[in-house]
């Protein structure tokens, strides 16, 4: 099915808050992305900034203290957060997949691999050995040697790498439209890293589907991601194409952030590391004004007072941010 | 000048099947962690340590601490042999070798405050001459938290403040060597330059020795004098750290060095040169450890050990077929 707009999720003003005791946590506010067919969009942000919020809200796994309170989320045509519960459980696992961060978490420890691969088909209606084949052949594809055999072990028998294959190879099974991947390569070294951002790679070329990518490892996201959104504090504050985020920054909390990569740091003589100073905002009492105006380094004196629109820049480039 | 620490033919073992069991069924009884390591680290030096996990980077850094102990070769602390002192004449080497845990959050006594837990080294070293609420008060300030802190627990603490109560912790009592097993690991990029140039500021400061443990190697290249590379338990390459940035002569430091993408969307990607992951070091492989990863790897890899070539500027290699150098 061709999406009418070309995005296979939109995500309009979605804004989302935990009660903790008599406090009111304002996790999300006021997030709007698109995930556009067969692309992938990475989600750029530090602790606390609402990436796992947002991917929870549009899976509608939110723990039962927070509440949704405004916005969209159009999936297919549908508003996901307006469709009945049994509804939305038939589309989880087959037409949006998740790959969480800690595969060691995500698999079943007393179940084999291969069971646990077969039981994910549980909506198809086919022979157990048709399921069976399935299960080796995406196995295969994920690149893990002599799969057919290995269907009978148990996942504390494989490596950490080898585990998020598997992880990976669950989530694929079905083919989703949409895979949603949670930090997947934070739990693994950095040579695993490359080669996991590989697999990714190439099963979205074969499967054609689209990934929603949080990360907050910058280099990961420069080399697989197609669109960049940059979150802070629970609100998006720059979006657009990877290169426009990493050749032409705009917002100063972006600026700040790729500064800090290590990778970026050019050798220094006086040998410091840059960092970002100050604490994260009070989600509770919001600071009136800019979100990131008290760490900011660029600060108006308008930043205290009024909260910036969210402005285009450039076709496809928007930045929440007086400066512009 | 002889090293502040001096770490020779080091070896560190765990059992992972009783003798019995192990002879019955042809297997290694030992996994060996930590596999004949050598290295010395200079007053005021800081040296990093890289691997993958499981090449045994924590557990040379505990059984230098003495939390683990070593079943062959020596470790030397200002000229003293530490391997097989008893756990009492340990005790007063403990306070010049300090570490800081890589869980900061988890090497907290939740119950404890703040100022329980940075004063708690001079308890348990029993010394009883200084003012505890002074020195709580210097540590603070040592490592820049602000004295509202005192009566904080662990959970009122953000990642970046708990690493600072770590280091804290670990600089109570004057150490002359610092260990940090990955100081950074669980931060966020605008907090982990923090606490690195804490470290560095300190060092520069107090003259510290700094072991570091990452594995992160751009971290390195702004951090460490000095680096080995290790795999499988073993050192594949060690030196100064800029020399082996630019002219890395072991295919897997080269492969360590390509692996971590560059944060830029047109960089042009080195292809992938490591398959696999870390062999076993249990059922090790023969020849060179490397060989089963190795892009370079020939026949001869995997029969015959390859031995350790060192040039004079006091960089060392174990590889049959090193990178060529430019000079």
């Amino acid at each position: 099915m061709v999406e009418p707009t070309g995005n296979i999720l939109q995500v309009r003003n979605l804004s989302v808050e935990f009660k903790a005791r008599k406090r009111v946590i304002k996790a999300l506010r006021d997030v709007s992305l698109d995930v556009p067919t067969g692309k992938i969009v990475g989600v750029v942000g530090e602790s606390g900034c609402g990436k796992s919020t947002l991917i929870l809200a549009i899976m509608r796994l939110l723990a039962p203290n927070a509440a949704i309170t405004g916005g969209e989320v159009h999936f297919g045509g549908r508003d996901l957060l307006k469709v009945p519960e049994a509804d939305m459980q038939s589309l989880r696992g087959t037409d949006i997949s998740m790959i969480f961060q800690d595969p060691l978490t995500s698999l079943n420890p007393v179940v084999s691999i291969g069971r646990q691969l077969i039981d994910v088909q549980y909506r198809d209606r086919s022979s157990l050995d048709s399921k069976r084949q399935r299960a080796i052949q995406a196995l295969s594809q994920v690149g893990i040697p002599d799969p057919a055999a290995r269907m009978d072990a148990y996942p504390h028998e494989f490596s950490g790498g080898m585990r998020q294959r598997i992880a990976i190879a669950m989530t694929i099974i079905e083919e989703p439209r949409l895979l949603i991947a949670d930090e997947p390569t934070t739990a693994l070294d950095a040579t695993l890293e490359v080669q996991i951002i590989h697999e990714l790679k190439e099963l979205q070329r074969r499967y054609q589907c689209s990934i929603l990518f949080v990360s907050h490892h910058l280099g990961v996201v420069a080399d697989l991601c197609d669109y960049v959104i940059v979150m802070y504090a629970g609100e998006v504050v720059e979006q657009g194409s990877v290169r426009d985020l990493f050749h032409d920054v705009r917002h100063p909390y972006t600026e700040k952030l790729m500064e800090c990569d290590p990778a970026r740091i050019v050798r220094s003589t006086e040998r410091s590391f840059p960092t970002i100073p100050g604490d994260l905002p009070d989600l509770v009492d919001l600071p009136s004004g800019c979100i990131f105006g008290a760490r900011c380094h660029r600060a108006l004196q308008q930043c205290a007072a009024e909260a910036p629109d969210t402005r285009t820049v450039a076709p496809g480039h928007a930045v929440a941010c007086h400066l512009y | 000048m002889p090293g502040l620490l001096e770490v020779d033919g080091l070896r560190v073992r765990y059992r992972v099947l009783s003798p019995l069991r192990a002879r019955l069924q042809q297997r290694e009884a030992y996994l060996q962690a930590v596999c004949g390591v050598s290295f010395s680290i200079s007053a005021g030096e800081s040296f990093a340590l890289v691997g993958e996990s499981g090449s045994g980077k924590s557990t040379l850094a505990r059984a230098i601490v003495g939390i683990e102990t070593a079943h062959a070769g020596s470790i030397r602390f200002d000229g003293q042999e530490l391997c097989g002192l008893s756990k009492n004449a340990y005790k007063p080497y403990r306070r010049q070798l300090s570490m800081m845990f890589q869980d900061p959050a988890g090497s907290l006594s939740p119950r404890l405050t703040v100022k329980r837990l940075v004063t708690e080294p001079f308890k348990i070293h029993a010394i009883k001459d200084v003012d505890l609420d002074v020195e709580a008060r210097r540590l603070l300030q040592m490592v820049g938290l602000s004295e509202e802190f005192l009566g904080r627990y662990p959970h009122q603490l953000s990642g970046g403040q708990a690493r600072r109560v770590g280091v804290a912790r670990a600089l109570a009592l004057s150490p002359r060597l610092l260990i940090a097993d990955e100081p950074t690991a669980g931060l966020d990029v605008s907090v982990q330059g923090e606490v690195l140039n804490l470290l560095l500021e300190l060092q520069a400061r107090h003259g510290i020795a700094i072991l570091i443990i990452t594995h992160n190697l751009k971290v390195v290249l702004h951090f460490a004098d000095r680096m080995g590379i290790m795999y499988l338990g073993r050192f594949v390459e060690q030196g100064p750290a800029s020399e082996m940035f630019q002219r890395p002569r072991h295919p897997y430091t080269r492969a360590l060095l390509s692996s971590s993408p560059e944060p830029d969307p047109d960089a042009v990607r080195p292809p992938l040169q490591l398959k696999g992951e870390v062999s076993s070091n249990i059922e090790r492989p023969r020849g060179c450890e490397f060989h089963p990863r190795c892009p370079v790897a020939q026949a001869h890899c995997s029969t015959v050990a390859p031995p350790a070539t060192s040039t004079v500027q006091g960089h060392s290699f174990t590889c049959h077929f090193p990178i060529e150098s430019d000079d």
